[in-house]
């Protein structure tokens, strides 16, 4: 589909687990609706079950997933896991704190993109761009 | 204050102990500071946060803090923990000990403190929606240890509002966290007279994104809605609100932040007095914590981030605060090091010995933009006050229920935090390494990592605390913990400690709670 037949994109915004930090995932989301997206923020508490209904019921893009309790390395990839699981082919961006060692593991994983801390408003809407992109959406 | 001590600069210049005119430090409103001599004759309490993976990991990292010259002790807890959940959770895979210490039981407890004289050392623990069961955790341990609980020191965060407004990290719906609340505070009343059992935080609040002017007039707030809820419990005002202390951040515009430090003992001292009726000078003496702006940390070029905690160090210490973290260089990436913690600890040494700020009380004071700056955050605040005050129809704390209900707090916060956001992202703000000056090494080298191991030695530990213990003795220290819920004229500190005792988790405590208190959920805004 071509983004003329498809616009705009929709994402969907969670915080997995328990962590509390939502100051970045509420400017980001505020950075893709003035970027044109549609925001789905589901916000705080979120599971791998209830990220994978919102994404399947509202048809979302791009998954975003904001993690600042260093639980990335197991939270992710059940993430991507879930999605995989229930037939959904969207990619998911992570954003938060991760480590330079850990992009490369997260990408094994199969997360298309990672924001760190400091990332301007242009790099989280490119980010989140090509990686609908990258499924052959947006 | 004139005590025979001579205090001279670096190159042998006698100073006075303050310099300008009324009112002095120590006097009222004590916009100068609460002691006379301020840090002449008392430094600041070098408290530096720590907490990650077991318990015998975060022991080991405060005996060499105290071993580093740190004079009290500060425990971060890990993300299940704050969240009242057990290591062996389904919510908790993935997170035990991985942003702080993992606590589910007394013996967990035990281990934190081994070897470390509890009737000797301060301790703050940052709990919010479980801090009943953490601070019956420590009564107990402390107990076991022969140290009884009136002779304990230290510092409950235990601040439910500000969680609903910024840090999120609550448990049970307003109300009952309120009687929560106000239940530690009667219970360290008449039992812990060396207790601080509330540290009314502004510090998440504005690592969440608010203004330094929104900061102080929130956290105010929550302070006069604890006041309210603790008189309404039948305390008198001066039998508690002399132990009320408060944590503020220590951000980066030099300044604005003094003037919010000076402004908050201002207004507290006047409304303690003139709107709760308190005589006790000690009730209008508002003394706090402060720690460097987390947020302001860049996971870019990270060691600048040694200058930034510096200069907010020396804000907050120019602004009188009793007791100071200064955070660690990387800790936009990672919890810090234990190098990353020394030299954070050092940099406020350095504060303290090298730069003579220490010799004189309030040495801002008088200049004509810190007293202006002062006055209008004091404005600013009190604009607030009178919001919520009108929002409460006389009542700060049922203004603060209604401004939680309606979304007046998380939305002033995310709005503040997406100008500011704006304002980098168009360059109108700099921040050195990210959106200027941004060549140079970002290497980031030698990051502390939790690794899975923490998480399986926790679950084994606590299998086996739960194999040893009398699944009857939890069962009846649980039922009269309900019991005693359901009646909101009953301390639930006396049936906390029994269930703590008996080994009852932290999730067990917390479970039957909620059958009574019920869960809070958030609305989602944006």
């Amino acid at each position: 589909m071509s983004a003329a037949d498809r616009s705009p994109l929709r994402v969907v915004l969670a915080k997995l687990g328990l962590d509390g930090h939502d100051r970045g995932l509420k400017v980001v989301a505020r950075i893709l609706r003035d970027a044109g997206m549609e925001v789905v923020y589901l916000g705080l508490r979120q599971t791998t079950d209830t990220v994978v209904a919102a994404v399947e019921q509202e048809d979302a893009d791009v998954v975003g997933i904001s993690m600042h309790n260093a639980g990335h390395l197991v939270l992710a990839p059940r993430i991507v896991g879930a999605l995989a699981d229930a037939g959904l082919e969207v990619p998911v961006v992570i954003g938060g704190i991760v480590p330079d060692d850990d992009r490369l593991v997260l990408a094994d994983a199969g997360v298309v993109g990672v924001l760190g801390p400091g990332a301007s408003a242009e790099e989280v809407a490119t980010c989140v761009r090509d990686a609908a992109a990258s499924r052959g959406r947006g | 204050m004139t005590d025979g001590r001579e205090f001279t600069t670096m190159s042998g210049i006698p100073v006075n102990a303050v310099y300008g005119g009324d009112p002095l430090p120590g006097e009222f409103p004590y916009t100068r500071g609460i002691h006379p001599g301020m840090y002449r004759d008392r430094l600041w309490t070098m408290r530096m946060f720590a907490g990650f993976g077991t318990a015998e990991d975060t022991n080991r990292r405060f005996k060499e803090l105290l071993q580093a010259g740190g004079t009290g002790l500060s425990t971060a807890f890990d993300m299940p923990t704050l969240m009242g959940n057990d290591s062996d959770d389904e919510w908790s895979i993935g997170e035990v000990g991985r942003a702080g210490v993992a606590i589910d039981t007394l013996d967990d407890m035990a281990d934190l403190f081994a070897g470390i004289d509890l009737d000797r050392v301060s301790t703050s623990m940052t709990i919010n929606g479980p801090a009943p069961i953490l601070l019956a955790m420590y009564v107990a341990v402390a107990e076991a240890n022969g140290v009884e609980r009136a002779r304990l020191s230290g510092t409950l965060q235990n601040d439910i509002l500000k969680e609903y407004q910024a840090q999120k990290e609550y448990i049970f719906p307003p109300r009952p966290s309120v009687r929560l609340v106000s239940d530690v505070v009667r219970f360290t009343t008449t039992e812990m007279p060396l207790w601080n059992p509330i540290s009314i935080s502004g510090y998440h609040i504005r690592e969440a994104g608010s203004t330094a002017a929104h900061e102080l007039a929130f956290t105010l707030a929550n302070g006069f809605a604890y006041v309210e809820a603790a008189m309404a419990a039948g305390l008198d005002v001066d039998a508690f609100a002399p132990r009320l202390s408060f944590f503020f951040n220590s951000h980066s515009d030099f300044f604005e932040e003094v003037g919010k430090f000076r402004a908050a003992r201002r207004i507290w001292a006047r409304w303690m007095r003139d709107r709760y009726g308190a005589l006790d000078e000690r009730s209008l003496k508002l003394r706090f914590h402060t720690q460097t702006a987390g947020v302001s940390l860049t996971a870019q070029q990270p060691e600048i981030n040694i200058a930034r905690v510096a200069l907010q160090a020396l804000a907050g210490v120019l602004g009188g605060t009793q007791s100071l973290h200064t955070d660690s260089h990387d800790e936009a990436l990672a919890l810090p090091t234990e190098d990353a913690a020394r030299i954070a600890l050092r940099t406020q040494q350095i504060v303290a010995h090298e730069t003579g700020v220490t010799n004189v009380a309030d040495p801002l004071g008088g200049s004509d933009y810190v007293e202006w700056m002062t006055d209008e955050m004091e404005r600013r605040a009190e604009e607030v006050f009178a919001h919520l005050d009108d929002l409460g129809d006389g009542s700060i704390l049922e203004g603060v229920y209604l401004g939680i209900d309606n979304g007046f707090f998380v939305g002033e916060i995310a709005d503040a935090a997406y100008r500011f956001e704006r304002q980098v992202n168009r360059g109108q703000r700099i921040v050195v390494g990210v959106n200027a000056h941004n060549d140079g090494d970002d290497h980031r080298s030698g990051l502390l990592r939790i690794d899975q191991d923490t998480e399986d030695l926790q679950l084994k530990r606590l299998a086996e605390v739960k194999q040893d213990r009398s699944d009857e003795a939890v069962d009846t220290a649980l039922e009269q913990l309900v019991a005693d819920a359901s009646d909101p004229d009953v301390n639930l500190m006396p049936a906390i400690i029994d269930a703590v005792v008996a080994r009852a988790t932290e999730g067990e405590v917390v479970h039957a709670l909620e059958g009574v208190f019920g869960t809070y959920v958030e609305e989602p805004v944006v």
